[in-house]
Parts: C-alpha cells; structure tokens; sequence
C-alpha cells in the first residue's frame, strides 16, 4: 500500500483525549487538506505521525505505506519518507542553513558515502532561487531571527531538498505575504508527483486556490467529520465552523 | 575553501575517541615506585643527572607542597580522593628522545602512530615532541628552525644544555609557591617541552607535543617553557590522552609563557582524558610591551579538570587572550576560567569562554580580571557562555573583577542557553540521530570560536565532540 494510513487513532495529552478515533488515508499522488478550528488537534496529529515522544497514544495504527511507524524515532520515520513543515519552526543558533540540510542529507546515504559538495550547492541554489530566498541566506543560523515567512519558506525549502514520500504541512501558509504564498504553492506543485503525497494543514482557503487539493477534510474535536472536494473549502470559509457543528458535528452526535 | 582540503585534513588528524584507549603492559628501566617524599626526588634528580639547583629547586617544592592545604575551601571536594601516596612520580625507559621514528620503541612507536602522530608531522608541524608517562621518546624540529637558533627540546635537556637561556624564567612565570599543584609540579616534573625562539624568527608553522599516560596509577607531570624573544613569533599545540584505568590518574602539569617585547604567543591545546583523569594544570604567560599571547584551551573528557591560564600583562600595551572550551560530559567537573593581569597602560584582555553540560556533567567558570585604579586606557572584555542538555546539568559562573580605573573599560556578559527537546525533535524530523542533532546544537554553540582556531585543530574538535556526543546518548 503506498499511502499514507491512519486508522482510529486515539491520543491525549496529560489524560486528556486530543485526537479521537481519527482516521485518514493519504495515497501517493493525493493532495490532501486539513481545515478545523483552533486547538483541534491538527498540530498533534501532525507531530505524532513524525514521532514526537511526548504524546500517548492509546489506539489505533498509524501505517506509511504499509509499515507501521508508530513508536519509531522521528529520525527512522524521516528516513522512512516522512516530512513535516512544522508551524512553528525551531531556531538552532550557531548552525547554518547549508550545514543542516546538508547534514540532512548525509544522514539519508548509505555510511561509506559522502554529499558532492558541488552538485549540493548547485542544488541547493537552484531551489533557493526558485523560492525567492536570498543566497546569502545559506550561511545564516537556521531559523535564527528569521521572520515568520521566512522561516516557512525555509520549510519549504527543506521539504524540496529532502524530497519526502510524504509531506505534512502545518500552517505553511500562515505568516506569508501574497508573494510568498504564491511562490510556496508554486514550490509544492512543482514537488506534485504520483510519487508523493501531501496533508495541507490549513486556515485559509486562499491557499487552496493556488494547490488545488483533491480532497479537502474538516476536523472537529478530534476527528473527521466531513470530507469533500476543493469547493468544500470554499464553503466552509463562507458558512464557518458553526455551519460545521450544526451540520456535521450534531448530526454524528445524533 | 575547497572541499578536498577539508578532507584532506579531517583525514591528516585522525584521532579517533576510542583510539586513545589502550595501552602496553609495561616495561620501565626507572621507576620511581609508589608515593612521594624527598628519596622519590632525589631518585628522579639522580636518574635526569641534574644539577645540584635543579635538585635544590625540587625539595624546596616538596617542602612547599608538604605545607599547602588542599584548595578545597573554594574548589571541588573531588580534590580529597586524590590520594598521594598511591601515585607513581616518575617512570621511564631511561633513554634519550629519539630524532626519528624508527629509533624509538616499538611500542611506544606503535602508541603514537595510532594516535596519528607521526602523519600529522608529516602534513603541518615544525616539529613533534612526544611524551610516554615521564620522559619524550622521540622530539624533532625541521633543520631550517635549528639553524635559526630555534631550540625545541625536552625540559632536563633545557635545564642541562642552555642554562643561561631557561634559567633566569624558570619558575618565575609561576613560582613554586603559587598553590598545592605547581608545588607538587616543581618538585617531580618531568618532560615538557622548552622552547626559545630567538629575536625576529617566525614558525610559519606550529611546534606540538604530545602527552601520553600509559602505565596505571601513573602522575604526568610536564613542565613547559616558552621564551619568544622580541619581534618573534610561534604556535605550539598539545595534545593529550590516556587509557581507561579503573584508578585515578594524575596530570599536573606547569606551563610557563614569556613573550618579550612585540613577540606572538599562540598555545593551543585539546586535551581528551579518559573519565578517571586528575587534571590539575597551572599555566600562565608574561607579556611584554606590545606582546601577544594568546591561549587555547579544549577541555573535553577527565574527571576533574582545574584550569585557568593566565596573562599578566606586564608591558604598556601587551594583548592577552583566552579561548576556551569545556565539555562536561556525565561523572565529569570542568572546573575552567582564565586570569587577566593587568600592570600597564593601554593593556587589553579578551576572555571568551564557552562551557557544555551534559547529563550530570558539570561546569564551573572561574575568571579573574585585575586592573589596578592608577593604569589608563586598559580594556577586558569576557564573555561567557554556557550551554544545558538535559536538566541535571549544572553551571556555574564565578567572575571576580576588581578595581577599575578611570577611562578603563571592562565588559562582561554572560549566557545561560539549553538545547530544548522541541529543538532536538525538529533536527532529528529532518533525519539526524539523536546523537548527530545534539552535536550539530553543540557545534553550532561553539561555532564563531571555532573559526578562530588554526583549522587543523578546529576539525580535531568536531570531531572529538561528535564522539562524545554520539557517546552520551543512552
Ligand atoms: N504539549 C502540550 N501540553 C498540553 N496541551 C497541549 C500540548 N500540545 C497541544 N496541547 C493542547 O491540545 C489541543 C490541540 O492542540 P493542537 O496544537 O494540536 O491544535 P491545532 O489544531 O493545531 O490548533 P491551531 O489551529 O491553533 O494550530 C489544544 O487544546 C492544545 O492546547
Ligand atoms: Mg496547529
């Protein structure tokens, strides 16, 4: 199965239940979006599927395609194929764009073999020139006093170089001025590949307009409650989360 | 800067972690037996066939330590398990340093090209002075240096051969009396290097010694002196390793600098101890008018290590420097900082010191800066940086500054910073062990200090710090 598959996950945080049987199932070549309100639990899902130890889970399977990845390494699940854009990027002082994604990339050969350092940098300028970063950028602490569209799209510029199976993108969008947003879109549809597929966390339509998504999802209190195409999104933008509760949420309840 | 030659010299200083742990069953001809009084002196005295000063010089040391208490009222009570009386002072094979390779022991051969000494010769030293526990089995320098007056030797050969050159500073950088350890120090030292370069000469490439424990219970105790006469300059670099004993090593070394009028001092050192390690180093530097020194200092490893090297800025616009680094990893205390004397108008010190804790490592920072209210247009500036991983980790910052005169200026700034587990998780999202992402967080940590130490020596310290690193992650 080449897909991205999550079936009845049930997480908390501290006893508290966050992700609530939630199930999704991403193929290679999808793009998928991933709307919901504030403190649904996008960000959670987002983090255990990369692996982060801080959350329990208490049911249910995460599986890329077809292995299970729940309680690897977020390293392992990396180089699984996994990559997230995370909302809020870390800042790491002292080490440079360069030496990172270069690190990044050593870390994905086998032992005995070592990055061409002039096909890197080649790469690594092309892709950077596509995103509109400035190359002087390459030297620069990572994430370290960058603003927040900065940041983003050195996500994206990360997510390009690593070339992922599978990439989840939390709130990629946000923080980016129009330019950039259409310089990001036009990065990740050059990345669209039957090969590869992608969760698009979003809070905005205007995204969606540029990467049309195939199938669009909304999440509520911990789950899925409704699926649909790219006009779904439009919607939801004109009907807001109460249209959802009411039409969604209450009806599931009932 | 070319990929290749990067590699090139990654590959020129291999020294691996591990590679230090080993050792030969031992072979000594000398061997001064176990614990310390004036007979264990005299012994070392007799088999170096000293002159009756340096002898004298000895037991009025003993004499001296004897009377010292253990700092412990400031400094670690770790000092209390060093027990005297189980150290061997002096052990040797008895022969003179060999001039090439091939003359010195097969064992003692093998130790240091494992240690990749002999290659690095080859690919960027001046010279090599290689120390076996009490005495250096092999020490060369280049022929050009010798024919310009250069003198690279051994310090019973220093003592011996060019009294007139060494003996006026000898123990006048730090006299005996300075505490327990330089005591202790001029009472057994043997080995080290000394050194003079004479007016105006300039090694356009490093001098290095290479200190090696290998018998168990064993003390090293070296003593170094460097004299750059006026106008000169030079790098010297030292290294130092031993096996994983099972009992406490000693290292109690002096080193004493002199840069006399408008000369360039550089000393370098990393030094990678194994974890039951004593270091307990005393070393300072005389600058004269206009004179640089500056100090390097890589401290990784040990299980206790004292050290603050020194300036006294003697002269009316000497410049003095330190630059350090300490990596207290579990079971270890970097007890590290630097002292900055200043006795001359328009004296300037930089002290930059960056210390890294891991698990239950520990690190102390002790600075001293003096500068006397009647000296005008003095500066310090010194920074002190340190950096948390995990929780358990402890630091600690101990500045003293005193007085300060009019139109001096004295900076200090200090930083407290951790590697957070959000941080090590977006390194590791991207692919890196555990491991690699925190040495990248300690490399980058260290970073703009490591840019302004010689190459060769920057890259030996990745990766000494990528070992360690990949070494403390259960
Ligand atoms: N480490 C944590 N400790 C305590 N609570 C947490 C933690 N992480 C998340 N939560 C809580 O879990 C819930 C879901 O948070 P999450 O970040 O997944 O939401 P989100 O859907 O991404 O929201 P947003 O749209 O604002 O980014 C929130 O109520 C949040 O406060
Ligand atoms: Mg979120």
């Amino acid at each position: 199965m080449q897909s991205l598959e999550i079936t009845n996950l049930n997480v908390n945080i501290d006893g508290q239940p966050i992700l609530k049987d939630f199930s999704l199932n991403i193929p290679k070549g999808e793009i998928h979006a991933l709307m919901g309100p504030n403190g649904t639990g996008k960000s959670t899902l987002a983090k255990v599927i990369a692996g982060h130890e801080d959350y329990e889970v208490t049911s249910g399977e995460i599986l890329l395609n077809g292995e299970s990845i729940l309680g690897k390494e977020p390293d392992e699940i990396s180089l699984a194929g996994l990559f997230l854009a995370f909302q809020y990027p870390l800042e790491i002082p002292g080490v440079s764009i360069a030496n990172f994604i270069r690190a990044a990339k050593q870390a994905r050969l086998p032992e005995n073999e070592s990055i061409n350092a002039v096909e890197y940098y080649k790469e690594l300028y092309d892709k950077m020139d596509a995103l509109k970063i400035d190359r002087k950028f390459t030297a620069r602490s990572l994430n370290e006093g960058f603003s927040g569209g900065e940041k983003k799209r050195c996500e994206v510029l990360q997510m390009s170089m690593l070339e992922p199976d599978y990439c989840i993108m939390d709130e990629t969008d946000s923080g980016l001025d129009i330019d950039a947003l259409k310089i990001v879109a036009d990065g990740v549809n050059l990345m669209r590949s039957p090969e590869r597929g992608f969760l698009i966390i979003t809070h905005y339509q205007r995204l969606l307009d540029y990467i049309i998504p195939d199938v669009v999802h909304v999440m509520y209190d911990g789950k899925i409650v409704h699926s649909g195409d790219a006009e779904l999104a439009k919607e939801l933008e004109s009907k807001g989360y109460d249209w959802v509760k009411d039409s969604f949420v209450s009806s599931l309840a009932q | 800067m070319s990929e290749s030659i990067i590699n090139e010299q990654e590959e020129a200083i291999k020294v691996d972690y591990e590679k230090g742990n080993f050792s030969f069953p031992e072979d000594y001809t000398y061997d001064a037996g176990t614990g310390l009084n004036e007979e264990t002196v005299a012994y070392i005295s007799k088999v170096k066939n000293e002159a009756e000063w340096v002898k004298e010089f000895r037991l009025k040391a003993l004499e001296i330590f004897n009377k010292k208490p253990m700092p412990t009222h400031w400094a670690s009570k770790d000092l209390e398990n060093i027990v005297f009386d189980n150290i061997r002072y002096y052990l040797s094979k008895g022969q003179k340093p060999s001039r090439t390779w091939d003359e010195v022991p097969d064992d003692v051969k093998e130790t240091f090209e494992r240690l990749g000494i002999p290659e690095q010769e080859r690919k960027f030293l001046a010279g090599v002075e290689a120390q076996f526990d009490s005495e250096a089995a092999y020490s060369r320098m280049k022929e050009d240096l010798e024919k310009e007056g250069v003198i690279f030797v051994g310090s019973t050969e220093g003592l011996e051969k060019y009294p007139e050159i060494f003996r006026p500073y000898f123990g006048k950088v730090i006299p005996s009396a300075d505490n327990k350890f330089s005591a202790l120090n001029s009472a057994v030292f043997s080995g080290g290097s000394f050194i003079y370069v004479p007016k105006g000469v300039k090694l356009k490439q490093p001098l290095q010694a290479y200190f090696r424990i290998n018998a168990e219970n064993f003390g090293q105790f070296e003593r170094t002196l460097i004299i750059a006469d006026e106008g000169s300059e030079i790098t010297y670099m030292e290294g130092c390793t031993a096996p994983k004993f099972e009992t406490a090593t000693l290292h109690s070394a002096v080193v004493e600098l002199v840069a006399l009028k408008n000369a360039k001092i550089q000393y370098i050192t990393v030094q990678n101890w194994s974890n039951n390690v004593f270091n307990l180093v005393t070393k300072r530097a005389h600058a004269e008018e206009n004179a640089e020194v500056k100090w390097i200092d890589c401290n990784i490893g040990s299980r206790l290590t004292m050290k603050y090297p020194g300036v006294v800025l003697k002269g009316r616009k000497a410049r003095g420097e330190v630059l350090s680094i300490a990596l207290a990893n579990d079971g270890q205390h970097q007890d590290t900082g630097a002292k900055m004397i200043h006795l001359a108008d328009e004296t300037s010190s930089n002290i930059i010191s960056k210390s890294i804790s891991i698990g239950k490592g520990r690190s102390t920072y002790r600075g001293q800066v003096h500068m006397p209210k009647h000296l005008k247009n003095c500066k310090n500036n010194t920074e002190c940086d340190a950096l948390l991983i995990n929780t358990n980790s402890r630091t600690d910052t101990y500045p003293a500054i005193t007085t300060r005169g009019e139109g001096n200026t004295v900076q200090h700034e200090a930083s407290v910073s951790k590697v957070s587990a959000e941080q090590i998780f977006y390194m590791m999202q991207r692919g890196l062990s555990e491991g690699e992402a925190m040495s990248l967080a300690v490399n980058g940590f260290v970073n703009d200090l490591l840019k302004a130490f010689p190459m060769e020596y920057s890259v030996e310290l990745k990766r000494l710090i990528d070992m360690e690193m990949e070494g403390s992650v259960g």
